[in-house]
């Protein structure tokens, strides 16, 4: 069994906050941060379950919850690995050797585009247009650009991941500390 | 050296900080327009400055302002587009990352000259580093009495949000964004009406992209009239442009509207030349939506005149032979590269960024990126280029948002100037030669 899917008094204090910065009655507004929050606090997914109780906070339907969450592409409906490595494949990054990245990672961690490590650890995705083409090739893990990647510096930064243990990738957006 | 207007201070150390920030001058707009000017004496300098645009639709931003609707009791706001998801467009970022305050200050001036009480930057989701260093930003103006109630002693009060997006490439596009903003999906709303009349929360409101708000504080200080002897004709200005692709130099420069593109891609100050002394073939100038044109007709226009960079020297000769400046996302391709498979990653991400509102984008997008993936695997067919020349042209001015355009022009351009190349795919698909190496 999971965990209860329920903030701790320091996050529904920010979850008010957040709900109070738009105009009366309009503060579902709120919706996408709450989410993003939600993510982050609950293994990096959002499941039904966390859906719904993001719905009860910000006193709306559940359907207008997913909905949203099913239309932006940062929000997992799917358990992810605890490090969501996003290789951009759009231009620039495709002409600059995105596709060669994207190989390596399969070979050096034995799974394919899409796929989670066995251990939970790694999941590989390809993702549009990260807004970092001067840095191609480019990858996103959590908050942080990856730029102008070769096939070594990639291998280090998995070497890093590993051994530092690096949080799951929407958490370590730490939305608290800033929202 | 161009004149540089956003760029001037971006290298002096401690320039995201407030206080660096106002040593270089930084606020003065905000002092001069709340403690000398009348909001429409801000709105006339916009006007007069001849600034358009930045995001891409280059629409004059001191007419968007001049249609607010301005109803008693009613709130107005203004929301900054920090959504940059443009493939190729990277200089928002850039410009918020190192020097924040520059919105900022834009923001509390054309608020003060819009009579917003309150503003958003809605950023994408991906930059969400950067919104960080904008809440930082904004919480030392705070601290500074350059936000809140009364600023600088002034009857204006302004707060300004920072709204962090989730990945949709489509809320770049304004009333998409103001529904992402209200918390909805972001699905593109009929105009009329326009957000000057209805907008966020149904009250009147400019959209503003990132870089032109962060031009208004030189206008405000300088005065239009300044501003508009910058660059060329009807381009007036300076325009960040964000290079990539196989150049030297990738980067984001700043540039006097007019630079002439032969200069930007081959000379020191900018992009360097081509990568590995390779020769260019292709560029897409503005952005993955606008026409990508071949080598020769990037650097001269049809005419054989020096093709600049500006508004109307990038159009020139319409989509025949021109494309456009749109948000200045500067892509360079090589002699190496495959157009076709270029397309190919184009027509996947519009595929994957269609809200699916209107079914000529929904379904023409998912097929187009359906025809090309089987072309660049080596089994498109015969009629396959006549088949996605059709379908684009369905697309094309069909839908209620511009990413159908967005979508049908780059596989317009493609096959209008390398068709050979997509009939040598599906001809002689063992001939394919498209693999990228990292470079």
């Amino acid at each position: 069994m999971s965990k209860e899917i329920k903030f701790n008094e320091e996050t529904l204090a920010l979850v008010d906050k957040l709900m109070k910065r738009y105009p009366e009655g309009k503060h579902k507004s709120a919706l996408i941060p709450v989410l993003h929050i939600a993510q982050a606090e609950f293994g990096g997914w959002l499941s039904s379950d966390t859906m719904d109780y993001v719905a009860s906070l910000l006193k709306i339907k559940p359907i207008e919850v997913y909905e949203v969450a099913s239309f932006y592409s940062m929000f997992n409906l799917k358990p992810v690995g605890k490090c969501l490595i996003e290789v951009c494949r759009t231009s620039s990054c495709w002409a600059r050797g995105s596709e060669e990245v994207v190989k390596h990672l399969e070979k050096r961690l034995g799974i394919k585009e899409g796929e989670t490590t066995k251990d939970g650890m790694f999941t590989i995705k390809t993702v549009e247009c990260l807004g970092s083409c001067g840095g191609a090739p480019m990858l996103q893990v959590g908050a942080s650009f990856h730029e102008n990647l070769t096939t070594e510096k990639v291998d280090t930064l998995i070497e890093d991941y590993k051994t530092q243990g690096k949080q799951r990738s929407y958490t370590d957006l730490d939305y608290k500390n800033t929202l | 050296m161009g004149k540089k207007i956003l760029l001037e201070h971006i290298n002096v150390p401690g320039i995201k900080g407030l206080e660096v920030y106002r040593q270089n001058g930084g606020y003065s707009s905000v002092e001069k327009a709340l403690k000398t000017m009348a909001p429409d004496a801000v709105v006339e300098e916009v006007k007069k400055s001849g600034l358009r645009g930045r995001g891409g639709a280059g629409f004059p931003t001191g007419m968007k302002w001049s249609f607010l609707a301005k109803p008693e009791g009613v709130e107005r706001y203004l929301v900054v587009n920090a959504d940059e998801s443009e493939p190729g467009t990277f200089k928002d970022r850039y410009l918020m990352e190192r020097i924040p305050h520059i919105l900022i200050e834009g923001m509390i001036t054309s608020s003060f000259a819009l009579g917003a009480k309150t503003s958003f930057i809605y950023i994408r989701g991906e930059y969400f580093y950067v919104s960080r260093i904008l809440e930082a930003a904004i919480e030392e103006a705070y601290a500074a009495g350059l936000l809140g109630k009364n600023i600088l002693g002034s009857n204006f009060s302004h707060d300004i949000f920072v709204q962090v997006g989730a990945g949709a490439y489509i809320c770049g596009e304004e009333t998409a964004l103001l529904e992402s903003l209200e918390g909805k999906r972001g699905n593109p709303r009929i105009k009329p009406p326009f957000p000057a009349i209805a907008g966020l929360y149904s009250c009147p409101t400019v959209v503003n992209n990132v870089e032109t708000i962060a031009s208004v504080p030189y206008i405000v200080m300088n005065g239009g009239d300044e501003y508009a002897k910058i660059g060329i004709g009807r381009s007036t200005g300076t325009k960040l442009i964000s290079a990539s692709g196989h150049i030297n130099k990738p980067g984001v420069y700043e540039i006097e509207m007019g630079v002439p593109v032969e200069e930007f891609i081959y000379s020191e100050e900018y992009c360097g030349g081509i990568l590995n002394g390779k020769k260019l073939k292709a560029v897409v100038a503005g952005g993955s939506s606008v026409p990508i044109l071949p080598a020769d007709l990037i650097l001269k226009t049809e005419k054989g005149e020096p093709r600049l960079m500006s508004y109307e020297s990038l159009s020139d000769g319409g989509f025949a032979t021109g494309t456009m400046l749109g948000s200045g996302g500067f892509m360079v391709y090589d002699e190496s590269t495959s157009i076709v498979k270029n397309l190919y990653t184009f027509a996947r991400f519009y595929h994957h960024e269609s809200c699916g509102q209107c079914s000529p984008c929904r379904e023409g997008t998912g097929w187009m990126e359906k025809i090309l993936h089987r072309i660049v695997e080596g089994h498109g067919k015969v009629g396959d280029v006549d088949m996605l020349w059709d379908i684009q042209r369905k697309i094309e001015g069909n839908t209620i948002c511009p990413l159908g355009d967005a979508a049908a022009w780059p596989v317009a351009s493609a096959i209008r100037h390398f068709r050979k190349e997509f009939e040598e795919y599906i001809n002689h698909p063992e001939r394919i030669r498209d693999k990228m190496p990292v470079v």
